[in-house]
């Protein structure tokens, strides 16, 4: 075997990679027997819940706890400026987002309430219940404040400053250009549209969960925390309870459902590390659902209002984006809430070969709940409006909108290639996965078949949507702004004394399979059954230094630390066995837990034995020889900022133009991450991530009155998608592995999120078109059909 | 959001049940729990006293007696599904009922704990509306039997005095020739809708009689379209006969809008749902 | 002291006895009291499906069923239900399906399933999606549930392996 050729990985025998093995150590999880953070008891526990204010912007003048500390079980009750002593303020910039600016944040606010939810006063107590008791016991003295709530009006002169310090509302603003866009909008045949996205959040079915325990004559805090990032969190603990690093642990055990939502920081949880310092005994605080709606991150409330010149030949010679973000008060803390724009303005138009481009986004902050990353960050929105605009552009010119893609996209034997923003990217197959699309849909079959039900008065919809999703990021992304979010991974590799391999890793796990991923390739590069491997993550104590979980990353930069890591220790074990055996070691191999002969795997000692010889009977051993059966392998990628992959989605659906009521009725994906290690696993993150982007497209809205008052907050009023309204989603691949790791694996966890929305709006214009309306409105729903229908006149 | 806490009694009789309502003005009636615990876990109730009444023996009975459907107010909307006497003589409630959430929430729903909540957006109000039916009530003073149609008073307003108790539904069972219709607009299977309707008439050659619509979840409570279903009497349920009748719903019942789902949106999805059902009704 | 109860409820076929709030919700009593950790809480107004038991036989929202509700009563979790060896064709047809992920939802998806199954072994697509339409799953999509649950009915049926 070539151990130098630049997938070695991938000519192991018997490879996991590529296979879809089912995900090793679920079993606990059918069972109902999983360890997530409310399944947790520790002894002398207490329950917090937090009095929020109810009004969007309001200065508190006094707290009253008088009665809610005297209130049967209620053990504390702790206002902003008391747990400031335990907990300092944070602010969520960064360097490299020039310009950003935003307020510092405690941990209970102490002068005023800038969102409705917004914690003030926090009460522990020996149940939740009880808690809650208190909560309602506690009397503050609100002074209510104009509310900032519309981001049309955030820079006007008569809008209220919400943070005066500052200045404006004005978090942060970019502006990019390239080419010349003037020229372009000057000549050719130009559509402009303006798309609306609207807030929404990720309903994460197991609720924010944290249980704090600090343990006061060590100085050491533990924290059990439903989180993707511990060593992230561990840092942020660490600094801002004034605690030392090493003494910080946080376990992420079993996590339900992250999504972007559990990688931040959250006022509410630091509140509660702080109140188990200040209290020294352990707090835990399950975010309810009510609470979670007016807490946990939102994400996606934009007014992109853009336009596009198109050629007669079909060439998109422009595209113009401005696009309005109105976030909350604060840019959340470390990642920042500029993110979001900042990705739609480097991922307009990137996966064609568009040159003239002009771009401006403005951030301004809102008296609403905070918004930050959330799954595919920016793409949803940036494929919608490039992929919308494509569409209303083929139809301006009367061309189909699959041969304008054609003309447009970047071509597959053009790489590496670098977006009109700047954007590099290795290799990329748009082509070839439109070409298997169309295929695998049999495009012009449904072509034909629209048609024909047309004359039925049946309205079906065809919608595409290409995309590019960025995964595998580099420092480039954080840590280039001054971040602790690392964007390395590491993977430590060990042999027991039974020869069985433990997997300890920095990435994390939440349900999309990065454990078995690990596994896989574990196993694979040291060459044992799966089943002998097994894998540690979620432990700061345990695990190297990681980034956890985001970005689509575990796979690629995680899976490579495990190759490296694997290769290692697969070496320093046939070191052993070269030394028992009397072999050089580069003649033997180790296949099914065995070492044999590479040439013709004659087998020779297996994996127990060796473990039973180093760890018992060294003395077997030559005196100079000492055994290493251990590897920490680190791995950051170098060679570009960000892994891009690459995909296409098609939607099918129906439109009930006498309702306005949509009924999906089918997807399709081809979906290019490179190197797959469980196709299934790939699959499915596919399919779930699709279906979050289905529900921004038709169902989800965080609904704000004018008081800036949440009017949907329940799970009753904001619709998830449920699984009578979703279609069945059909998924094809193209492989490009990425050179910048052996094992090529691109990341592919927001791709299905990415390219949804963008899908499903062009379908339902696609079904719109005989009665020549567009709506660009994010959720499409009844009411927004009919109107832009005209049946019903717009509020 | 755990509740208030409370007291807890599970009477095992009628009078006790209204013994215990009398003597604490805020208690709450618990029946099949489906919407009051929400309400009691979000706290948007607090009472003293939640009396629980499913021990009381003969309140979930369904029978058939002397041309009169009657049905308990303990029975179970998953019983309403399956129970051979209302599929043979109120189908329309068997397949209401299944717009009803789901198994779980079915499992546990009563009839009685529906009509008395009287959510506007409800199916059970207005199938009794459209069937012509009529609530039994008991109380300190007695028992009385009130018309659907002088039930429901408004949203989560019933003719229910403090200190009384729904005790049963009676529905006529319908002659020959009687057909139900139902539709309704729900953004996901088991939401609430955003617009239904209940029909209930007679068919008789293609022509319809004492037809009966019941809109719901598009006003304050239950509405039966009255003006309109008079323009329809002894009339053949034509596309543009239904037309021409539903061109003045919006004079007929009260809409009212809710957000994202505006009252002319609504209006008109009544009038969509009234072709779709009155069509059905004489296919 | 808060209104208490005391309860004599079969969990798992377990005769227990308990003193408990009267407030205090099903799925509380379960995971608290008994430390039955597998229902799981999501939302606490019945909209998610997270915390689905059976009571008597009958699956139920845990959220919405006050444990004094069930005194007298026998209530089954995905403990008694797994234990029992019930669940173990719907469980294997999720592993190997991926039919689950963050693995929230999964207890109550395979009680909801069984039930389908319970009285309907031959549902279509349709029918499965429109049963399990009140357990929200965030991860999967939905999809590979729905494969799941047809390929058990089809092999319970004797027509198929799952």
């Amino acid at each position: 075997m070539n151990d130098t050729s630049l997938h070695a990985i991938l000519d192991r025998p018997n490879s996991y990679i590529g296979r879809s093995v089912p995900r090793p150590n679920i079993r606990r999880l059918l069972q109902g027997r999983g360890t997530y953070v409310d399944d947790v008891h520790l002894p002398r526990m207490l329950h917090v819940a937090f009095v929020r204010s109810p009004y969007a912007h309001a200065a508190i003048e006094a707290i009253d706890t008088a009665a809610a500390k005297a209130a049967a079980g209620v053990f504390a009750v702790v206002t902003g400026a008391e747990l400031a002593e335990y907990c300092t303020p944070w602010v969520g910039v960064l360097s490299h987002l020039e310009g950003l600016k935003s307020q510092p944040q405690h941990a209970l606010a102490i002068k005023k309430a800038c969102w409705q939810g917004e914690a003030v006063a926090a009460v522990v107590a020996n149940t939740r219940a009880e808690a809650e008791d208190g909560v309602g016991l506690v009397e503050v003295q609100w002074r209510e404040l104009p509310a900032v709530v519309d981001m049309e009006r955030a820079l006007d002169a008569g809008t209220p400053v919400i943070h005066a310090d500052l200045g404006d509302n004005l978090a942060w603003q970019r502006e990019y250009e390239a080419g010349d866009v003037d020229a372009a909008f000057a000549t050719d045949t130009v559509v402009e549209e303006v798309f609306t996205f609207g807030r929404h959040t990720g309903v994460t079915l197991e609720p924010r969960a944290i249980l704090a325990d600090y343990q006061a004559s060590e100085e050491h805090l533990t924290v059990h925390h439903s989180n993707q990032a511990p060593h992230m969190m561990q840092n942020i603990f660490a600094t801002h309870m004034g605690l030392e690093e090493h003494n910080v642990r946080v376990i992420c055990g079993d996590v339900g459902g992250s999504f972007g939502i559990k990688v931040h920081t959250y006022a509410d949880e630091m509140a509660t590390v702080a109140l188990s310092v200040m209290l020294r005994r352990p707090v835990k605080f399950i975010a309810d659902r009510l609470e979670s709606f007016v807490s946990d991150i939102h994400a996606r409330d934009h007014v992109v209002r853009a336009r596009v010149a198109i050629a007669d030949d079909g060439r998109i010679t422009a595209i113009e984006i401005n696009d309005l973000t109105g976030v909350g008060p604060y840019s959340v803390y470390p990642r920042t809430s500029a993110v979001e724009a900042n990705q739609i303005v480097n991922l307009i138009a990137a996966q064609y070969t568009v040159e003239n481009y002009r771009a401006r986004t403005r951030v301004v902050f809102q008296n609403k709940v905070p918004m930050c990353q959330y799954r595919a960050v920016g793409h949803p929105i940036a494929t919608a409006v490039t992929e919308g605009l494509v569409d209303a552009a083929a139809a301006a010119i009367n061309m189909d909108p699959i041969e304008v893609r054609r003309r447009n996209l970047i071509a597959d034997d053009s790489y590496p290639a670098k977006a009109v923003t700047g954007l590099m990217f290795e290799g990329l197959s748009h082509q070839q996965s439109l070409a298997r699309l169309l295929e695998m849909m049999d495009y012009d079959g449904l072509r034909a078949e629209q048609t024909r039900r047309r004359a039925e008065g049946v309205h079906l919809g065809i919608g595409i949507a290409t995309f590019v999703e960025l995964t595998n990021p580099s420092a480039m992304f954080y840590g280039v702004g001054g971040a602790r979010i690392t964007a390395q991974e590491g993977c430590t590799v060990r042999m027991d004394a039974k020869g069985n391999i433990i997997c300890a890793a920095g990435v994390t796990e939440q349900g999309q399979g990065a454990e078995a991923v690990m596994a896989q390739v574990t196993a694979t590069a040291v060459g044992v059954p799966l089943d002998k491997v097994r894998v540690i993550t979620g432990d700061t104590d345990v695990t190297p230094y990681g980034g956890g979980t985001w970005a689509s990353r575990a796979a690629g930069i995680g899976g490579e630390a495990a190759v490296q890591a694997g290769k290692v220790l697969r070496g320093r074990i046939l070191d052993v066995a070269g030394t028992i055996l009397q072999a050089e070691p580069a003649t033997l191999d180790i296949r099914e837990s065995r070492v044999v002969d590479m040439a013709d795997g004659r087998d020779r000692i297996g994996l127990d034995e060796i473990g039973r010889i180093a760890y018992f009977r060294p003395d077997t051993l030559p005196k100079e020889f000492q055994s290493e059966l251990v590897a920490t392998r680190h791995y950051v990628p170098k060679q570009y900022p960000f892994a891009f992959t690459n995909g296409v989605q098609a939607s099918l659906l129906e439109v009930d133009i006498e309702t306005g009521f949509v009924t999906l009725l089918k997807h399709w994906v081809v979906e290019d991450c490179g190197t797959v290690i469980n196709p299934q696993l790939v699959d499915e993150q596919i399919r779930g991530g699709i279906v979050q982007g289905i529900g921004a497209a038709l169902f989800e809205h965080c609904q704000y009155d004018g008081d800036g008052q949440l009017i949907n907050g329940s799970m009753m009023d904001y619709l998830t998608p449920m699984a009578a309204e979703m279609p069945d989603i059909e998924i094809a691949h193209v492989v490009t592995p990425t050179a910048d790791s052996e094992l090529g694996a691109k990341g592919a966890g927001e791709a299905g999120t990415a390219g949804a929305p963008g899908a499903v709006l062009n379908a339902i214009n696609d079904a719109l078109r005989p009665m020549d309306v567009r709506l660009n409105v994010h959720p499409a729903t009844p009411e927004q059909i009919l109107t832009a229908l005209g049946t019903v006149k717009p509020d | 959001m755990k509740p208030a806490a409370f007291d807890y009694v599970k009477p095992s009789s009628v009078d006790e049940a209204l013994a215990l309502l009398g003597e604490h003005p805020d208690a709450v009636v618990l029946a099949g729990g489906q919407s009051l615990m929400p309400m009691l876990n979000m706290r948007l109730v607090a009472p003293s006293h939640v009396v629980d009444i499913a021990a009381i023996p003969g309140l979930d009975d369904i029978s058939v007696d002397n041309n009169t459907l009657r049905i308990g107010a303990l029975a179970r909307h998953a019983d309403l599904a399956s129970s051979p006497q209302i599929l043979e003589a109120a189908p329309l409630l068997s397949e209401a009922v299944l717009h009803i959430g789901h198994p779980a929430i079915r499992n546990r729903g009563t009839i009685g704990g529906s009509l008395s909540l009287a959510d506007p957006a409800a199916e059970l109000p207005a199938c009794l509306l459209a069937l012509g039916g009529s609530v039994e009530i008991v109380g300190p003073d007695g028992s009385r039997v009130l018309p659907a149609s002088e039930f429901f008073s408004g949203t989560f307003e019933t003719a229910l005095k403090p200190g009384e108790l729904l005790s049963a539904v009676e529905i006529p069972v319908p002659a020959a020739g009687y057909r139900a219709g139902f539709s309704e607009l729900a953004r996901r299977h088991g939401d609430y809708a955003l617009a239904g309707l209940a029909a209930f008439g007679r068919i008789d050659g293609g022509s319809a009689h004492d037809l009966r619509l019941a809109f719901f979840a598009v006003g304050d409570r239950p509405m039966l379209a009255t003006a309109t279903a008079r323009k329809l009497e002894g009339q053949k349920l034509t596309a543009d006969a239904i037309a021409a009748a539903v061109e003045n719903l919006g004079d007929d019942i009260q809409v009212i809008g809710q957000p994202g789902c505006g009252v002319e949106t609504k209006l008109h999805h009544c009038g969509v749902l009234a072709r779709r059902v009155l069509t059905q009704l004489v296919a | 002291m808060e209104p208490m109860i005391d309860l004599q409820i079969t969990v798992n076929g377990e005769e227990v006895s308990a003193r408990v709030p009267a407030r205090q919700t099903l799925v509380d009593f379960l995971r608290y009291q008994l430390e039955l950790t597998g229902s799981h809480v999501g939302c606490e107004h019945g909209s998610c499906g997270a915390c689905t038991v059976r009571l008597d036989g009958e699956i139920v929202r845990g959220c919405l069923v006050l444990a004094a509700q069930a005194d007298g009563a026998g209530v089954e979790t995905i403990e008694g239900a797994s234990d029992s060896g019930e669940l173990t064709d719907l469980q294997d047809a999720f592993h190997t399906r991926n039919a689950l992920q963050c693995g929230y939802c999964t207890p109550g998806m395979l009680l909801t399933a069984q039930a389908l199954l319970a009285t309907n072994s031959a549902p279509s697509r349709d029918e499965i999606r429109a049963h399990i339409s009140g357990n929200y799953c965030r991860c999967t999509g939905y999809q590979a549930i729905v494969d799941a649950v047809e390929s058990v009915a089809a092999s319970r049926r004797g027509e198929g392996t799952s």
